[in-house]
Order: structure tokens, then C-alpha cells, then sequence
């Protein structure tokens, strides 16, 4: 019989051993050393009944199929664009993939410009990391004022909380318009003094991500901030 | 004349104080800090990120990049001279060879890890101090790692092995010195760097390969404490 060699939900480090014994499985960011399952980052060890693997605090983005993110537009090719995603690698969007029909001989600055931001879909990414993106779909758009920020990838999860319930809390409390990507950029886009309660409340929740009770805290924070009081609809 | 008793009073087995964090630098995707006795070691993690120049990527696997550096006012006495000379390009090589063993470099083609190594104040051992928290840094910025490395040098003064020497007994004058930095890999006790200044018995360096394991066993868990403490829960 197998043996638990840590707690769930602590955090662990590379090559520490999680477990004895052939009945647990190995899963995401551990691996197999003969008996024994050992850690292959930094994280937190999640077991999930005989699965056990173990969730990254930190690192950069990887690229993942259908994953929607924040891009900027660094350069323009005659087929399209490429895209900065704040990853080691950057991705392509074809002018086959832009919203609408777009003509041959098109100028593409007219549709986004170097520097512009956009909303965009993961739709490929091959074993060499080339990333293919795209404009097809609800909510793919080029972001039109408002102000960009970088938060941990990692944390983009509890930015927009359980079925969303974090990230329409301070859309709520703020009037602001926000958009996380998975790639952990967030655009904010309101009034100058709400956009900057944002900012504040979602560095907050990068810093407080792995303690728990952060909807609460988060909470109460945005109420000193913008002096009003929140209602939270329960999500099931 | 044999050598009794150490320079600074500890025992032969003994290392100096050692203290480590992680996560010193801010703009860096993962740094950490050693100090163990009066050398002190940052290292600051970037990536994986786009490699230049291009020639140098390999679609297959990711690059390990090291960079040593004493800084200027580092040294007893003379000023150093900043920047990669002879020794120090020696020094990044051994470092990259002693860390990539442990580090998934497959796990991102065509990209680099950048590590920088600085060292603001010398007292021997800096090699050893440098992949300690160059470790400590792969780990905090997320880099899939299948275990970590500690270093530590393990000297004969005289007719007397130790373990850590620092510069007054690497200067060690009424005898012969021999200085052998060894780095290990936790958990499976690989050695990942073994050089030797000075002369050796066979039987003396088995013992001083065992001394290693065991003071590298120490300083590992050092190592893990302190990425462990960057996500502790704070209380209140």
C-alpha cells in the first residue's frame, strides 16, 4: 500500500518526493522516480484521489490551445501579424483568421497597427512552440483605450474567481471594463481614479492568492476603496 | 606543524552561517540570495525567453545561459575588474554544466533561461555560493526542474580536510592546501561539479566527496526553507 509522503495543499518544492507506492499516479509537474513520485517544480501539491500533481506559483506563460489572451502587435507580415503574447514565444495571426474578409492587397496597418492590443484565441500551438492565433469567435477585438497591465499567470484564475465572480466583483464596485488573458495580461479600461482601485485590488490579489478567505478580504477592500457597500451573488 | 584548529573556531565539518531567500529581485522572473559566511551570491532568472542571436536556437531543446560576475568592490584588497574575463567565463560554464542536470531544458525549444550570478562580497567558495542560489532562482521562477543543487567546497589544510574553507584558510600558509568545490544533486546524490586545485590522495578525496553529501544534504534544505517561506502564510 501506497504511502502519502506530503499534505495537500502545501507547497513543494522541485525533486522533494510526494509519495511511496505504485498505486498513486503521477500527473501535471510531478514524475515517476521507480516507487516513489517526486515534484518537478515549485508548487502547490493537489491530490485528487490516487492522481497527484502538483500546480505552478510562478513561471512565464505557455502557450495552450484555446486559451484566450491579451496580445500586442509588434509586426506585419504580408499574411499577417505577429503577436508579443509575454510568453518566449510569439504567435501569428493570419489574415485568414482576422475578423472579416480582408482583400490581397489590403493595407493590414488598417486593421491593427504595430503597438495595437488585442483579445485573441489560442487556436494552435505545435511541439516547436510556433503559436497560431485568431479573431474568429465572440469577444476576439482590439482594445481601444484604457491601460494594460502584467500580473503572474499563474494568479489569473483567482483574478476572475469562480465562474467570474472575483472579476465582476470589482467590475461591479468599479464601473471599470476588464478583461484578464490567460497569459496574464489584464486590461482595464474606466474613469482614471477607478481604473487605479483596480490596478491596486489586482496586484492585492496576486500578493494574497494562496491565502485563503480572498473574496472576503478582496471585499472589504474594494468597499474602503470606493466607499460603497458590495453585494456578492452567491455562485453555486 | 598540522593543522588543529580552524582560523575562525569551527568545527572541520562545519560550514560557515549560511543564509538564503528567494525572490530578492523584483523585475527578474525568479532570484534568490545566498550568503554563507562573508560571501554573498544573488541570482536573478530570466525566462524562457526569445534567444539572440537566432543562430544559437535549437529546436529541440532550450538553452541554459550562466553568467558569473564579481562585482568590482567585491574583493579583499584590489579592485576587481568587472565583466567576463578568463575566470570567470570558467566559472559560468561549470555552473551551467553543474545545474543542467536538473534542469528540463526540453521543455522549451527555442527559448534561453538566463541566469546571472553577481557576487557583491568575496570570501572563497563564490562558485559553490553562486549554484546555490542560481538553484534556489531556476526554482523560484518556475523552471521545470526534476531536483535542486547545492554546492559547497571541501579543502585539505594542511593534513586536515574541512569542509568550507574560507579565503584565510585557502591562503592557509604554513602548509599545502587543496580545494575541491563539489556541487550534488539533491535526492539522488548525482555530483554535478567536482574540480580540484592542489594536490589529493585518492583515499582523501573519497572522504571529501562523503563530506559533500553531507554538508550539500544541510544546505539543500536551507535552500528549500527559504523558497518555502516567500509563500508562507502570514498570519493577520
Amino acid at each position: 500500500m501506497g504511502k502519502l509522503l506530503v499534505e495537500d495543499k502545501t507547497i513543494v518544492t522541485p525533486g522533494e518526493e510526494l509519495a511511496e507506492g505504485m498505486d498513486f499516479l503521477p500527473a501535471e509537474g510531478t514524475f515517476r522516480d521507480k516507487d516513489k513520485i517526486i515534484s518537478s517544480g515549485l508548487g502547490l501539491v493537489n491530490i485528487n484521489g490516487r492522481v497527484i500533481k502538483t500546480i505552478p506559483v510562478a513561471g512565464r506563460y505557455a502557450p495552450k490551445k484555446g486559451d484566450v489572451i491579451i496580445a500586442k502587435v509588434t509586426n506585419i507580415l504580408m499574411s499577417g501579424w505577429i503577436l508579443d503574447i509575454d510568453s518566449a514565444y510569439s504567435a501569428v495571426l493570419s489574415v485568414k483568421e482576422a475578423k472579416d474578409f480582408i482583400r490581397r492587397d489590403a493595407d493590414l496597418t488598417k486593421y491593427y497597427n504595430i503597438g495595437d492590443y488585442i483579445v485573441t484565441d489560442v487556436v494552435m500551438v505545435t511541439s516547436q512552440r510556433l503559436v497560431d492565433a485568431s479573431m474568429k469567435g465572440p469577444g476576439m477585438r482590439k482594445l481601444i483605450g484604457g491601460r494594460i497591465i502584467k500580473v503572474n499567470t499563474h494568479k489569473v484564475p483567482r483574478i476572475i474567481g469562480k465562474k467570474g465572480s472575483m472579476v465582476s466583483m470589482i467590475k461591479n464596485a468599479t464601473g471599470c471594463n476588464i478583461l484578464v488573458g490567460q497569459n496574464g495580461l489584464v486590461w482595464i479600461n474606466g474613469s482614471p481614479e477607478n481604473e487605479i482601485i483596480v490596478v491596486k485590488t489586482i496586484k492585492k490579489i496576486e500578493q494574497e492568492a494562496h491565502i485563503g478567505g480572498l473574496t472576503d478580504r478582496i471585499k472589504t477592500f474594494l468597499e474602503k476603496e470606493t466607499n460603497k457597500k458590495i453585494n456578492i451573488e452567491k455562485v453555486e | 606543524m598540522s593543522y588543529t584548529k580552524r582560523n575562525d573556531g569551527r568545527k572541520f565539518d562545519e560550514t560557515r552561517a549560511i543564509e538564503a531567500k528567494a525572490g530578492v529581485i523584483k523585475r527578474a522572473d525568479g532570484s534568490a540570495y545566498f550568503k554563507i559566511g562573508k560571501t554573498v551570491a544573488y541570482a536573478a532568472v530570466y525566462g524562457p525567453r526569445e534567444i539572440h542571436p537566432k543562430f544559437l536556437q535549437n529546436p529541440k531543446n532550450g538553452k541554459l545561459r550562466c553568467f558569473y560576475n564579481m562585482m568590482p568592490f567585491s574583493s579583499i584588497g584590489e579592485r576587481v575588474r568587472p565583466g567576463a574575463n578568463r575566470r570567470a567565463k570558467e566559472i559560468a560554464m561549470v555552473t551551467e554544466k553543474a545545474l543542467l542536470p536538473v534542469v528540463d531544458i526540453s521543455k522549451s525549444p527555442n527559448s534561453v533561461i538566463d541566469v546571472f550570478i553577481e557576487l557583491p562580497q568575496t570570501d572563497a567558495g563564490t562558485r559553490c555560493a553562486g549554484i546555490c542560489a542560481a538553484s534556489m532562482a531556476l526554482a523560484d521562477a518556475g523552471i521545470s526542474m526534476n531536483g535542486m543543487v547545492a554546492a559547497v567546497s571541501i579543502g585539505r589544510v594542511d593534513d586536515k580536510l574541512v569542509v568550507d574553507l574560507d579565503y584565510s584558510e585557502e591562503s592557509y600558509e604554513d602548509g599545502t592546501v587543496a580545494d575541491i568545490p563539489i556541487a550534488v544533486v539533491s535526492r539522488t546524490e548525482e555530483i554535478s561539479l567536482l574540480q580540484m586545485d592542489g594536490e589529493l590522495s585518492r583515499d582523501d578525496l573519497k572522504k571529501a566527496i562523503e563530506m559533500a553529501k553531507k554538508a550539500c544534504s544541510k544546505i539543500d534544505k536551507i535552500q528549500r526553507d527559504a523558497l518555502k517561506k516567500k509563500y508562507e502564510v502570514k498570519n493577520g
